[in-house]
């Protein structure tokens, strides 16, 4: 990218980005506005809070209504994460590195998998689920999480993978390395930021799901906080919960900003700098 | 340590193509020998395969003599350094060099021993604790050589391995490989496409090209008598001249002048069935000022006349090029693959540029019509459509003979400086033909 020079580009850039900004944080701060606000100040059409107020983080923290989808939603995303990564790195690598039968109908396949609607699958798995036992389970969620982010993974992954020069992993293989313990000792660190990268999109992915955690989950012993803030209920039957809804939004962005914010750093830094000449 | 063997080894890629076709050598117990080629040869290939890297598709590898065709690389004891040196970008010089060892499962006090044994040799040991990334272009090089030494191994491979360096570098360190090979003693097959860097090197030298070893042999063969038309052109800087030459009533009629040939070598142009047509190679250092001749060696070789284009002084020697029409044209594979190494393939005009090496005593400039002496005793005879060299044949001493016995002399020069010792000679010059040149045939 050429580098910003005069004054006007400074400030036609900078006006630019300060509108797209805008745009994408006014209702991440309108929703957490909302979260402060008291129940009766709702309404209020005020961006600030005219008075100030944990109740709603304090009403949904103090019940396992949303405690415990929140644990869920760590967990199952967590454990979905883990095993993507494992299997799409595997798969990704032999994806950029070998030949062999049937890789471009693996290719294919994974394609298919990622642009399917997914909606359309609700139903079907909603059957075989309950038939082996595993609605309202974990298990029940993290298998169609792997299965939607193992296409995503072996994408962002062989991407990686093909940076990284073979003449590495010849001389991993020279210097007496299987070839497993070449992709461990060698590959593996080096795709380290690619792996972190994918697993952040595959985490987003498990994280912010709702249509499977509403479908295939009935109670909160599996049910994910995206789901769970479906059922939070009113102090009536007439009153619609939207200051812990807020609340409980927040609660579920930060983790996720923390997240990133962590590996930004990993993600863009080039751990294959210095690999061959320079 | 050990000998290498590559008995009929041949590499065919799954698309069909023929990567190295029947490579036979015999490499010995501590042999430093280099696979030298164009790109494309297949050199880097048969590396690959001796290393294990790549997988053999018919013949036989034994190192030390076990057959390791299917060996995979971690069994082979080898060790490699490549042209990109491939160094662990995640681990320290120390942990890069270590690692074999660490596989191994050494111990660690062992391994620190062997690595900064190796760091001492290669002056690597301040930078032990550093990242490749924050090492210079020669340091790494050094890093990727001390990672093949510390594991001692039975042989060690290199790929191409000083083309990443600068010039200067790239001498220096050359210097440094060939003393580090002999105080190591291993075995090693080196491969480049550098070839004056095969001519330092080695101990042995295998010409390739399309697969194909031409000739494997000690530099110094390699120079003085090339088996064809592709070593004689690649072995060399600058590289051998060519011309076209027609024989003609037992005169080889070229653009710089006539030759008498032997009736050894007519014959064996005749037997070759090619027809009257040859292809004629001198080496630069071949050709002097005619002035700087002594008339004793004037016989040797034949005068003609030739407008210098450029004149180029290294101080203790002096390169002069000239044009000559091509004649009929050398035609041969050979020499068209070795313009496109070079790149110049497209620079093929009407006439072919002629380079020679003269005494730095000559006073010969720039654009001068100049009188130069070629010497025919080493001139070289190739057969166009197979690229053979002719003038080897039946030959088993040595580059050609030298002699012009005085009664082989057709034209009036005079004959009194005829040597005395008695010979037969393979190509005699007809003095007094040459000057002015005559066109091509």
């Amino acid at each position: 990218m050429a580098a910003v020079t005069t004054p006007r580009q400074k400030v036609g850039w900078g006006s630019a980005n300060f509108v797209v900004i805008a745009l994408a944080l006014i209702p991440v701060l309108w929703m957490v506005s909302l979260s402060f606000k008291t129940p009766a100040a709702i309404l209020d059409p005020s961006f600030i809070p005219a008075s100030w107020t944990w109740g709603n983080y304090h009403q949904i923290l103090s019940t396992s209504q949303f405690l415990r989808p929140l644990i869920n939603s760590i967990g199952i995303g967590l454990i979905a994460t883990l095993i993507a990564v494992v299997l799409a790195s595997m798969a990704a690598y032999a994806v950029a590195r070998l030949r062999f039968p049937g890789k471009s109908v693996l290719i294919g396949m994974a394609l298919l998998i990622a642009i399917f609607p997914q909606i359309a699958l609700v139903t079907p798995l909603f059957n075989i689920e309950r038939s082996l036992g595993l609605f309202n389970t974990w298990p029940g969620l993290i298998i169609p999480y792997v299965a939607f982010g193992l296409p995503l993974g072996i994408y962002t992954l062989s991407a990686f993978f093909r940076e990284i020069p073979w003449e590495l992993e010849k001389a991993a293989k020279v210097d007496g390395a299987t070839p497993f313990q070449a992709f461990i000792r060698v590959i593996a660190p080096l795709a380290a930021p690619g792996m972190v990268t994918t697993a952040i999109l595959v985490f987003l992915a498990c994280w912010n799901d709702f249509l499977f955690a509403i479908s295939f989950t009935s109670t909160i012993s599996s049910r994910t906080a995206p789901a769970a803030m479906e059922y939070f209920s009113g102090s009536s039957q007439f009153t619609v919960p939207t200051g812990p809804i807020a609340a409980a939004a927040v609660v579920i962005t930060i983790p996720i900003i923390i997240f990133v914010l962590f590996f930004q750093r990993r993600i863009v830094a080039g751990l294959t700098s210095g690999a061959v000449k320079g | 340590m050990a000998e290498i063997v590559l008995d009929h080894v041949t590499k065919r890629f799954p698309d069909g193509s023929l990567a190295v076709n029947d490579f036979n050598l015999d490499i010995a117990d501590g042999e430093f020998v280099i696979l030298v080629g164009p790109s494309g040869c297949g050199k880097s290939t048969t590396l690959n395969m001796i290393a294990g890297l790549e997988d053999i598709t018919s013949g036989e590898l034994r190192i030390g003599g076990r057959v390791v065709n299917n060996k995979s690389p971690k069994d082979r004891d080898i060790a490699m350094v490549f042209q990109s040196y491939a160094l662990y970008p995640h681990m320290s010089v120390r942990q890069n060099m270590g690692f074999a060892l660490k596989l191994a499962k050494t111990p660690p006090d062992v391994i620190n021993q062997k690595v900064e044994e190796a760091a001492r040799i290669l002056d690597l040991i301040p930078y032990l604790d550093r990242k490749p990334a924050n090492l210079s272009g020669g340091q790494r090089q050094r890093v990727a050589m001390g990672r093949a030494i510390v594991r001692d191994p039975a042989a060690f491979l290199m790929d191409e391995p000083l083309s990443n360096l600068d010039a200067k570098l790239r001498v220096q360190t050359r210097t440094e490989v060939s003393r580090l090979q002999r105080r190591l003693g291993t075995t090693m097959v080196y491969v480049t496409h550098d070839q004056t860097e095969a001519l330092t090197l080695g101990d042995r030298v295998a010409v390739m090209r399309t697969g194909v070893v031409q000739q494997a042999a000690s530099p110094k063969e390699l120079y003085d008598r090339p088996v064809n038309l592709f070593v004689a052109g690649f072995i060399g800087s600058p590289a051998m001249n060519f011309l076209s030459g027609t024989l003609e009533e037992g005169l080889l009629r070229t653009s710089l002048g006539d030759f008498q040939l032997s009736d050894r070598i007519r014959q064996e142009v005749e037997r070759s069935g090619t027809g009257r047509d040859v292809i004629v190679g001198l080496r630069p250092e071949n050709f002097e000022d005619a002035a700087l001749v002594s008339p004793d060696n004037r016989q040797y070789g034949i005068t003609f006349r030739a407008k210098i284009d450029v004149y180029e002084s290294l101080g203790s020697d002096v390169f002069v090029y000239f044009t000559r029409e091509l004649g009929r044209g050398v035609n041969s594979a050979e020499l068209e693959e070795l313009a496109q190494d070079a790149g110049r393939a497209d620079s093929a005009g009407a006439g072919e540029t002629i380079a020679a090496r003269l005494d730095a005593a000559t006073s010969i400039g720039e654009g001068q019509d100049a009188e130069l002496w070629v010497d025919a005793r080493p001139m070289h005879i190739f057969d166009p459509a197979s690229g053979r060299n002719l003038s080897l044949a039946g030959d088993d001493g040595g580059a050609i003979s030298i002699q012009a016995p005085p009664d082989r002399t057709e034209a009036g020069e005079p004959q009194a400086a005829a040597p005395d010792a008695a010979g037969s000679g393979d190509v005699q010059a007809v003095p007094g033909q040459g000057d002015p040149p005559p066109a091509a045939t």
